[in-house]
């Protein structure tokens, strides 16, 4: 985005907290996931790093989703535990945000009355919230449209307000469901940038699922792969955030393996 | 409302608002010009006009009555009681909608009770009011909240039910309890469909409240008409008529310019149907490129134009 320059000088201002305290670590022991008359996943054993970067990939219908969905608690899981910090899940929390493929903001608010949603939800007071709401959405470049209802706005415009949304709750983890699914590739390049570029800071930790496993190696600190009901691996993703790092062996390799694992 | 739709689209575009308005004005006078000319001329064809009052008489029948205090006492009952029974309807009514439709418990205990009681009509409940209220105030305050309560109900029970998902999900995730979602997004999501019972509901009031006073009211303009036929004053009779559908326009306008007020957020196309562009047979094939121009045109000057016309 054309805006990613200007954004730098405010993030220093904003991450006044230690960064490496935020992040919140997240276990699954032997946890089936699902509904309860259609189980999607078994027996996952993953453990999420305090402030890292998790991406997940698989072949649609694989249980990305429901694995998001139970990290936020929308979903009980049907066997196993889940820990947040060591201690079980207890419901659907602020701690713990979640961003949508598409359409998650809310139609009648303006984009800045969707990102104080969550400030309200906090009780910060009124006058407090306008100026964060207006804060996040410079930071996401979208200052400009912070009047604008979200069908005013493009697909890429609405998915960052949703992104400044569950960021200007301070979240410990945010969990993402295929956020720039519905971009074209372009606008999915520079999202992807001003993702990283926004996180740097918040120091939360982030599952990211996502059908595209580019999209996957280049914003992960580790790749989880999805196949077959199961949790198939998890693997280290070699200069993690580095645009020139596409051709460096290492990442090839894991490149060829994650597709050759999806492909079976 | 007061004229088919397709009549007004097509009629859209060669005039601008001022033209839309005489166009509205002319409809009324001739229809005005038709009655006093089948009157005047005792026309007794198959219809037989020559019992029917003139315009003239009705009019000075008005005169008479507006300069009289009985006109005003009557006029300030019936709006009382509408607007308290359909104020109640509204309140009762959204808060039943939300609650069966967000609650299994609710909808097991109130559903099947809702479903039996809905197709009495609300003018049937008279003796039932007669015997519940100690007086016919209250009684037809009764009949004429029960009208609109169940309009209501029901489309705020299906808006709820319809909501999409994603948005109770992101408040939870937001850490929003059961109070924020039901105010941030039950109420102004069902707000569109809320909205729609209130419109079907304010109508069937006037229907309810007019009827109730003809069979039990003490002043009332349904009383006054009533009362003007049974001794024969039929320009009195055609007084009550002309008040109860202006009042009526009143209500139901200003029902309709609060939800438009409420819904702007809503994005136009799906809204306000007038604005649809609908192919024109005098226009499309002669002249193609000022069509695709209008699509494009910001619709903000519609919308503004419109709210003058419901």
């Amino acid at each position: 985005m054309s805006t990613s320059s200007d954004i730098k000088p405010e993030l220093r201002t904003v991450a006044q907290a230690p960064s490496s305290v935020r992040g919140t670590r997240l276990t699954l022991q032997a946890a089936t996931l699902g509904r309860r008359d259609a189980p999607v996943l078994a027996d996952v054993d993953l453990d999420i790093a305090r402030g890292e970067i998790l991406t997940v990939v698989g072949p649609s219908g694989c249980g990305k989703s429901t694995l998001l969905r139970t990290l936020a608690s929308l979903l009980p899981p049907l066997a196993g535990e889940i820990d947040q910090d060591g201690h079980p899940l207890a419901g659907p929390s602020a701690e713990r945000a979640l961003i949508f493929q598409e359409d998650a903001l809310l139609p009648w608010r303006t984009l800045r009355a969707n990102v104080e949603l969550p400030l309200a939800i906090g009780r910060v007071p009124r006058s407090e919230r306008r100026v964060q709401a207006e804060e996040w959405l410079a930071r996401v470049g979208l200052a400009d449209h912070a009047r604008q209802l979200p069908h005013r706005v493009s697909g890429g415009q609405r998915q960052r307000a949703q992104l400044a949304r569950a960021l200007a709750g301070r979240p410990r983890a945010v969990l993402m469901d295929e956020p720039f699914g519905a971009l074209d590739a372009q606008t999915r390049a520079g999202m992807q940038d001003l993702l990283v570029e926004v996180l740097r800071g918040t120091g939360a930790t982030v599952v990211f699922v996502t059908h595209d496993v580019d999209e996957a190696l280049f914003l992960g600190d580790r790749v989880a792969l999805l196949g077959a009901g199961r949790l198939l691996a998890v693997r280290d993703i070699p200069r993690p955030r580095d645009r020139t790092a596409l051709d460096d062996p290492a990442r090839v390799a894991l490149r060829r393996d994650v597709l050759t694992s999806l492909g079976t | 409302m007061s004229r088919p739709a397709p009549r007004a689209g097509r009629y859209r575009r060669p005039l601008p608002p001022i033209g839309r308005y005489a166009l509205r004005v002319a409809a009324l006078a001739a229809a005005l010009g038709l009655w006093q000319v089948l009157t005047s001329l005792d026309v007794d064809l198959w219809l037989r006009f020559s019992q029917f009052p003139t315009v003239t008489d009705v009019a000075h029948a008005f005169a008479d009555r507006v300069s009289g205090a009985d006109y005003w006492t009557d006029l300030t009952d019936s709006l009382t009681r509408i607007v308290t029974g359909f104020l109640l309807a509204a309140v009762l009514g959204v808060a039943g909608g939300v609650l069966v439709a967000r609650s299994r418990l609710a909808e097991d205990l109130l559903g099947p009770l809702l479903e039996v009681v809905r197709p009495i009509p609300a003018i049937a409940l008279v003796p039932v009011a007669i015997l519940l209220f100690p007086s016919n105030e209250e009684g037809i305050v009764f009949i004429t909240f029960t009208a609109a309560f169940f309009p209501v109900l029901v489309s705020t029970r299906h808006s709820v039910r319809a909501l999409t998902p994603v948005w109770e999900e992101a408040v939870l995730t937001m850490g929003g309890g059961r109070w924020r979602i039901l105010g941030s997004v039950v109420l102004p999501g069902a707000l569109p469909g809320i909205f729609g019972g209130l419109s079907v509901g304010i109508g069937v009031s006037w229907i309810c409240v007019i009827s109730a006073e003809m069979i039990s009211g003490q002043y009332g303009v349904g009383y006054r008409t009533w009362q003007d036929y049974t001794i024969v004053n039929y320009p009195g009779v055609f007084v009550g008529m002309v008040t109860i559908g202006v009042l009526g326009w009143l209500t139901s306008t200003t029902v309709e310019l609060l939800g438009r007020r409420l819904t702007r957020w809503l994005p136009r196309t799906s809204y306000v149907p007038g604005a649809r562009p609908t192919p024109s047979r005098t226009l499309a094939p002669a002249r193609p490129a000022p069509a695709a121009v209008r699509t494009e045109q910001p619709s903000g000057t519609e919308e503004a134009r419109d709210e003058h016309l419901v």
